[in-house]
């Protein structure tokens, strides 16, 4: 096969596309059918235009992908430019995302990449399901979290509660924190989601009040008194903008006469900046680094050209050098990813009704149901202000109460009582009505 | 999966209109864990809980407390709650927005309670959190001054400290003095507290 290939701008990356291998993925096809099928059919969406994003799209335009799309909402500002190498000092305060594209178009030729300057929940759902892969570059637990249940709510299980490998959106995603960084690959239904394992990420370090306010002891609690007790004071009512490089000034001078006051060394506009927005410094290699592994996940993922990671790999950067790859299992009863427990039901089965039935529903044995659809709170077994307000739901159909919907996720918590024990549970429940038109079969759309 | 990729697409150029889209779901782990917590509240008669935006944003919502024993017995003090997408993996946002003469709650409703800071861990709950600022009515402490002259004044004068505190209630200005900060500045080089005490709330898990 490979002897009939054309000549071609990417003879490395042919290696890998046009010629069989033993270490492949299940699904690999080599040949130039392959390598003209990613660059035609692959869309890749990159999350985040900064420190990883940029890296991201230099490493996937030159890995041959052709369309791309990058979704960031800031401007390019006077610090970024030492790691964010698309960008230059005459581009200070303009949309990352777009000059990112730009300039990245401009150096590798043929590689189309659509900007968006935007918030990620700008977009709707229609968009985001126009992507194969979804690799992330983003540095806040949030965001990542918002993307995860975005593309978990497309995957679909069959009625053996095995996910549709059709309905699978994956991602990759990649974070650094100074010299440390991690890459993994979440394929929905597969591998843990970003929510499954979201104990990973640590908590915040988060300084007593009365600490700030008393007993200031460094720098960081001079900010922090100066970010948290201070402005409100001075600024009644006026929110804090840590993008509003005014309020970060105000922020910085209010920390140095405190640090004064108490003698204290160490504060300057950028530690302000790296306390109030949390930020840890960024190192360009380590994006390098961990952007690479992101490119070459997404095309493993694309081409089958090689396994995929599995299913997190972490660097270390700071003693020495340490990479492992651990392999996390998925929670089961994950609210985001898992199949939840599938319910089957008439369209005139009242609310009332369907909380009875729970508690003696096999799979659930759920007693006091509380019910939530869609971020509509169906009914509430306490508080009594809420219990009051959702009461007169309880002797409407459920098929009403969602939206006349054939199939949907509903989301039930109360007291589960398996093995004489008791304890409180949080369940996703796939509910079908029986003898609606267009409901062919048991599948069932999944997600948050 | 670039099979799956071109099957997709090319279904995508059939049936461009074929379904109405797919809405998108909004509601985030954080909302579900917080539906849970809500839904299982078990709060003492002297706490009340309201939600200003009505029941589907649970988000946001506001608890008042009325002690019923201790110096501030009698008054009725309303905190607000934020909660963030990403609960429980961070402590909800608590305000007071009842101007309080209290050690641990200044004058902008920042509140000093472990739990909602340094101590704050996802095992713990809404309900913890209200049994936590109730707590701070019936044993205000004065190790952990938010309000400074407050808390001297309940260390050195407990007598002083309760009528300040009957005065507040009742509307009068106990504090507002220009040499507030002032005070509030040399007191602090006067006494270094350097061990931060806070309550526990653990004991409510
Ligand atoms: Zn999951």
């Amino acid at each position: 096969m490979a002897d009939a290939a054309p000549p071609s701008k990417s003879r490395d990356l042919d290696k890998l596309l046009l010629r069989p291998g033993n270490l492949v993925g299940p699904s690999f096809e080599p040949g130039v059918q392959l390598r003209d099928d990613l660059q035609e059919y692959a869309k890749v969406l990159v999350v985040g235009a900064g420190g990883l994003g940029c890296e991201l799209l230099k490493d996937l335009a030159l890995s041959g992908f052709k369309n791309l799309e990058v979704i960031d909402m800031d401007r390019i500002e006077v610090t970024n430019l030492n790691r964010q190498f698309l960008f230059r000092l005459e581009d200070v305060g303009k949309p990352k995302a777009e000059v990112a594209a730009k300039r990245v178009m401009e150096r590798v030729s043929g590689v189309n990449i659509v900007p968006h300057f935007c918030r990620i929940e700008d977009k709707d759902i229609e968009f985001y399901s126009d992507f194969n892969i979804i690799a992330l570059g983003l540095d806040s637990i949030e965001a990542r979290s918002y993307i995860n249940a975005v593309a978990c709510s497309f995957l679909e299980y069959d009625s053996d509660d095995n996910p549709r490998e059709e309905t699978m959106k994956p991602m990759v995603d990649g974070g650094t924190e100074g010299f440390k960084g991690h890459a993994r690959v979440i394929v929905p239904g597969v591998t843990p989601c970003f929510e499954c394992t979201i104990w990973l990420f640590p908590p915040q370090v988060k300084f007593p009040l009365c600490t700030l306010a008393e007993t200031p002891r460094n720098a960081a609690h001079c900010i922090e008194y100066a970010h948290l007790i201070k402005w409100d004071e001075v600024h009644s009512g006026k929110a804090f903008d840590p993008d509003n490089p005014d309020h970060m000034k105000w922020v910085y001078d209010e920390a140095v006469k405190r640090a004064e006051l108490f003698g204290i060394q160490g504060v300057t506009y950028s530690l302000t900046q790296g306390v109030v927005k949390n930020i840890i410094p960024a190192i360009a290699s380590t994006n390098a680094i961990i952007s690479a592994a992101c490119a070459l996940e997404t095309l493993k993922i694309a081409s089958g050209c090689s396994k995929t990671l599995s299913n997190y790999l972490t660097y270390n950067g700071v003693e020495g050098l340490h990479t492992k790859v651990t392999e996390f299992v998925k929670d089961k009863d994950c609210l985001v990813c898992g199949p939840g427990v599938l319910v089957e039901l008439d369209t005139t089965v009242t609310l009332q009704k369907f909380i009875d039935m729970l508690e003696e529903h096999p799979k659930l044995l759920m007693s006091k149901a509380s019910i939530t659809y869609r971020g509509k709170n169906l009914y509430m077994q306490a508080p009594p202000v809420l219990e009051e307000m959702t009461r007169s739901n309880l002797s409407l159909p459920l098929y009403d109460l969602m939206d006349k919907v054939p199939k949907d996720i509903l989301h039930v918590t109360g007291t589960i009582n398996k093995d004489n024990k008791k304890s409180s549970g949080l369940r996703k429940l796939r509910v079908i009505f029986k003898g609606i038109d267009g409901v062919t079969d048991m599948d069932m759309a999944g997600g948050a | 999966m670039i099979r799956l990729f071109k099957v997709k697409e090319k279904q995508k150029e059939l049936a461009e209109n074929a379904n109405g889209g797919v809405p998108i779901k909004k509601q985030t782990a954080g909302e579900l864990r917080l539906h849970k917590d809500i839904s299982e509240l078990n709060l003492p008669k002297s706490c009340a809980i309201s939600f200003p935006n009505g029941k589907d944003d649970l988000m946001n919502f506001e608890v008042s407390i009325r002690p019923d024993e201790g110096y501030y017995f009698g008054g009725t003090f309303l905190f607000s709650f934020q909660v963030s997408p990403i609960y429980p993996h961070e402590a909800p946002k608590v305000k007071c927005k009842t101007k309080v003469y209290h050690p641990n709650i200044d004058l902008e409703g920042n509140v000093c309670l472990n739990i909602l800071r340094e101590d704050w861990k996802p095992v713990l709950n809404i309900n913890t959190i209200i049994y936590g600022l109730y707590h701070l009515f019936t044993e205000p402490n004065y190790e952990d001054p938010l309000n400074h002259d407050a808390a001297a004044v309940l260390r050195d004068n407990p007598k002083m400290f309760e009528s300040n505190v009957r005065r507040a209630m009742a509307g009068y200005h106990v504090l507002i003095n220009p040499t507030r900060a002032a005070n509030r500045e040399t007191g602090l080089i006067k006494q270094q507290w350097l061990s931060s005490w806070c309550w526990q709330a653990m004991c409510f898990i």
